[in-house]
């Protein structure tokens, strides 16, 4: 491997001023600049998330008015969503790692590239504007004709921002899509593709075919409220329900978007810390495909009691369960590349077993919202409430921690404190089930969500949730201080500290500027771990 | 309805667990059993089985498939008010419930219901979207501005259940709760008869309809302008572009404030629009009104009457 200490030996050595990272082309650079934003909006995100368990410790809504407590709860879900969840795997993981894994020496359009993370940026930027200028208090869903005719809060700016930002998960996608069908090395065929490029292949299906739906569906809030064009406002002639298709047409995809990654670095990681093939690789590759065209077709879903017909519910039921069987092929490929692996426990695979553990729970609670007459009771109570965090955060920041710990020493050529990081997804993954568990139950006993003020006898469960949003927060600190001291004081990584197989696992750590020292030709299966 | 749900609902608590734990219990197992030994092993030469694929994506789809079979069924149930309901009319708006009952009582934030009788509550509301939720009753239904939806429930035993607003819609969504009082049958007949009524609903749908004028047009023959609204209810009209739509709740009202939406076959297009001058409640009085007056002979308008005849308006 390359271990010449010239100055260019590596992409984080090849330039230092502060030009050579804004206006660089280089995908892991420009992945790393995405990490910075998207951790700034996680923590926000997760200081708001903070305050809503804080007020939510006593039944009357004594800490902030009911005014700022909508705001709260709507800019924890309008940045964890768009600004957060949305870009977080796929910018700062798949834009380092997708080039890399099939062996290329940088995304198709590496300008594309940095513009799409200019126009996240800008997004954000006009959010955050909104935030300090008196936020915004619709919900994340944007609900009509509350926000298009009756909302004070500055509902225009924040869909602006959001209708930016989408511009760059659209060229991301894009990007993807075309650096996976022409930029694969020799031999790098489809069959040989790693799981985690299936997955972020599918997630580019969606960013490119969904995003513009949510974007124009904005834009017409946006012209409604400022313009009174009569679309979703019914004394204006509008259609409130029409909203809720446009915004779930894209926004349950959007799902998949956050859990497809995720599902994604899943593979990666059991077969490294398993040494093995993942079990079924077609079967899991496909169901990537399933799910992101299958997931376009169950919007309706959402919307079970706003007075769509029976016989749309019914439609929309049905196909919901169809989507739980490609999720439910990977899960058991997964448990079975365990057997007969040689499994280690380094840090990344304790976040692998916390993910199993919380995406069961998530997925399998989906089951009780796609049947019609549960979803009635539970549907826009704190079940719903339990259910997505389980996906999102049980599933999709479990899996993006568990490949930050996976490919750090990639990324950075560093080694961090093993006994710490194993500590902390410990912490996080009791954390998470003491945050989130009581509100499944809590949900059921009928405690609606966006509840400023809530009645007494929910009390108890709601303190068990805040006492679990403390340990959790303990949990995601704790990595913040041990891998950035292992950037300080971490021992050097070598080019392969997990014994895994991948291209990115032959080139240094951290890689070159163009990837490889000599372009890679490929001629083995994927995961061919066994000798 | 609730002991069906609930059903329903532990069952699949059962499934969970039971899978939760299957697979949790595997994942443990071959953790420990086939934990790495030497630092250069490597796992067995294992792709896939075609059979083991076949079969958990054959046996989760049977599971699935019975549990949208048992829920969409009872969700079927759930959407089908029995046709010998109560009825309540529900005005939500920002941030307060107003429920009307035909005979004239009104109420705010608390509903008063008889036990054992199925109630059936037509929704509207007056500004944006909101939602009646009766967790008790496992039952949920928006309440949506320009339309009229329905929820029913069936309430089994005597007491106070909590009401809430389940669509956020603002400020005080929180505070958007309610009860509902569900009263033995002679405490309820109790209640009807105390509070001074000032005549049903439908009476004070009629002077409504007095007072707006409309029985200009609206006469009880065919000689008005308009066409008649004897006996319309419920019944099949036909437009001028030649389509038949029923005249249901969602037509009436949509007639009244959008008049040139649909256009009764043979008339001209000259009914102004009403939109925003008359409440919420006075378009639900106005349709209990319309309800009331029944092509059959009936004593409320005092003519005799066939469905074809034309019948002298009261």
């Amino acid at each position: 491997m390359d271990t010449a200490a010239t100055p260019h030996s590596n992409y984080l050595t090849d330039g230092y001023g502060l030009k050579s990272w804004l206006l660089t082309r280089d995908h892991k650079r420009i992945g790393l600049l995405y990490l910075l934003s998207v951790s700034a909006f996680f923590v926000l995100g997760a200081v708001f998330a903070g305050l809503i368990r804080l007020e939510l410790m006593t039944p009357a809504g004594d800490l902030v008015e009911s005014d700022v407590y909508n705001k709260i709860f709507t800019m924890h879900g309008v940045i964890m969503v768009f600004f957060f969840l949305i870009p977080a795997i796929p910018a700062v993981l798949g834009n380092f790692l997708l080039p890399i894994m099939i062996g290329a020496k940088d995304l198709a359009f590496p300008r594309l590239n940095l513009l799409s993370w200019y126009i996240y940026t800008v997004g954000g930027v006009f959010t955050l504007w909104a935030l300090v200028n008196g936020g915004v208090d619709t919900g994340w869903t944007f609900y009509t004709p509350y926000s298009s005719a009756f909302s004070n809060s500055n509902v225009a700016l924040v869909v602006v921002g959001i209708f930016i930002n989408g511009f760059s998960s659209i060229l991301t996608g894009l990007n993807f899509i075309v650096t996976v069908h022409k930029m694969r090395a020799p031999g790098m065929t489809w069959f040989r593709m790693p799981l985690f490029v299936w997955a972020h292949y599918a997630t580019a299906l969606i960013f490119v075919l969904g995003t513009p739906v949510i974007a124009i569906t904005l834009v017409m809030v946006a012209a409604e409220r400022l313009l009174h064009l009569g679309i979703f406002d019914p004394k204006l002639g509008g259609d409130p329900v029409l909203f809720q298709h446009l915004f779930w047409f894209y926004s349950h995809p959007a799902v998949y978007i956050m859990i497809l990654p995720a599902m994604g670095v899943m593979s990666e990681l059991v077969a490294a810390f398993s040494r093995k093939r993942i079990f079924g690789y077609e079967f899991v590759a496909f169901s990537s495909l399933a799910i992101a065209v299958v997931g376009f077709l169950v919007w309706g879903h959402h919307m079970f009691v706003s007075s769509q017909s029976v016989y749309a519910a019914m439609a929309f039921s049905l196909l919901s369960y169809l989507v739980a069987i490609p999720s439910a092929i990977k899960v058991f490929n997964w448990a079975a590349t365990l057997f007969k692996g040689s499994i280690s426990f380094e840090a990344p695979m304790i976040y692998v077993f916390g993910f199993i553990g919380l995406f069961l729970i998530g997925g399998l609670t989906g089951l009780f919202l796609a049947a019609l007459a549960v979803d009635v009771h539970v549907t826009d109570t704190y079940f719903v409430v339990a259910h997505f965090h389980y996906i999102m955060v049980g599933g999709t920041i479990m899996m993006y921690l568990g490949g930050i710990h996976y490919w750090w020493p990639k990324i950075f050529g560093k080694l961090y404190h093993q006994g710490m990081a194993r500590v902390s997804a410990v912490v996080i993954f009791i954390g998470f089930n003491l945050t989130f568990f009581p509100q499944f139950i809590v949900g059921y006993l009928g405690m609606p969500r966006r509840y400023h003020a809530y009645p007494p006898e929910f009390q108890l469960w709601n303190i068990l949730s805040s006492a679990g949003a403390v340990i959790l927060a303990i949990g995601y600190a704790m990595p913040t201080f041990y891998l950035i001291y292992s950037l300080v004081k971490g021992k050097p990584a070598p080019a392969n500290p997990w014994g895994a197989k991948g291209l990115e696992w032959e080139t240094s750590s951290p890689p070159p500027t163009h990837n490889f020292e000599a372009a890679p030709v490929v001629t083995e299966p994927p995961y061919n771990y066994a000798k | 309805m609730a002991p069906q749900v609930d059903a329903l609902y532990f069952f699949l608590v059962a499934l969970t667990a039971f899978f939760t734990l299957l697979i949790s219990g595997l994942v443990v197992y071959f953790a420990v059993r086939y934990r790495r030994r030497s630092t250069d092993e490597a796992g067995a030469a294992i792709h896939g089985n075609l059979r083991l694929e076949i079969a958990w994506t054959v046996i989760p789809l049977v599971i699935v498939l019975f549990i949208f079979g048992w829920s969409a069924k009872l969700f079927f149930t759930m959407a089908r008010p029995p046709a010998d309901s109560l009825d309540v009319y529900v005005v939500g708006k920002q941030w307060m419930w107003k429920f009307q009952h035909p005979d004239g009582h009104a109420e705010v934030n608390e509903l008063h219901v008889p036990v054992g009788t199925s109630v059936k509550l037509t929704m509207t509301s007056q500004d944006v979207i909101h939602d009646v939720y009766i967790p008790d009753f496992r039952v949920k239904a928006d309440v949506l501005p320009g339309r009229y939806t329905h929820l029913w429930f069936k309430a089994t035993k005597p007491g106070r259940y909590r009401l809430f607003c389940a669509e956020y819609c603002g400020t005080n969504h929180s505070g958007m709760v309610g009860w509902v009082v569900v009263q033995e049958r002679a405490e309820y007949q109790q209640w009807l008869a105390g509070g001074a009524g000032t005549g049903t609903m439908a009476q004070t749908g009629e002077k409504l309809f007095k007072d707006l004028a409309c029985a200009t047009c609206h006469q009880a023959d065919t000689t008005g302008r308009g066409p008649t609204l004897i006996g319309l209810y419920g019944k099949a009209v036909t437009l001028d572009d030649g389509r038949t739509v029923e005249a249901d709740e969602a037509y009436l009202r949509e007639s009244i404030v959008n008049p040139r939406a649909k256009m009764v076959s043979g008339f001209q297009p000259i009914m102004p629009t009403f939109q925003g001058l008359i409440s919420e409640e006075g378009l639900l009085q106005l349709l209990e009104y319309i309800k009331s007056l029944k092509a059959a002979p009936s004593n409320a308008t005092g003519v005799p009457a066939a469905a074809a005849a034309t019948p002298e308006k009261k």
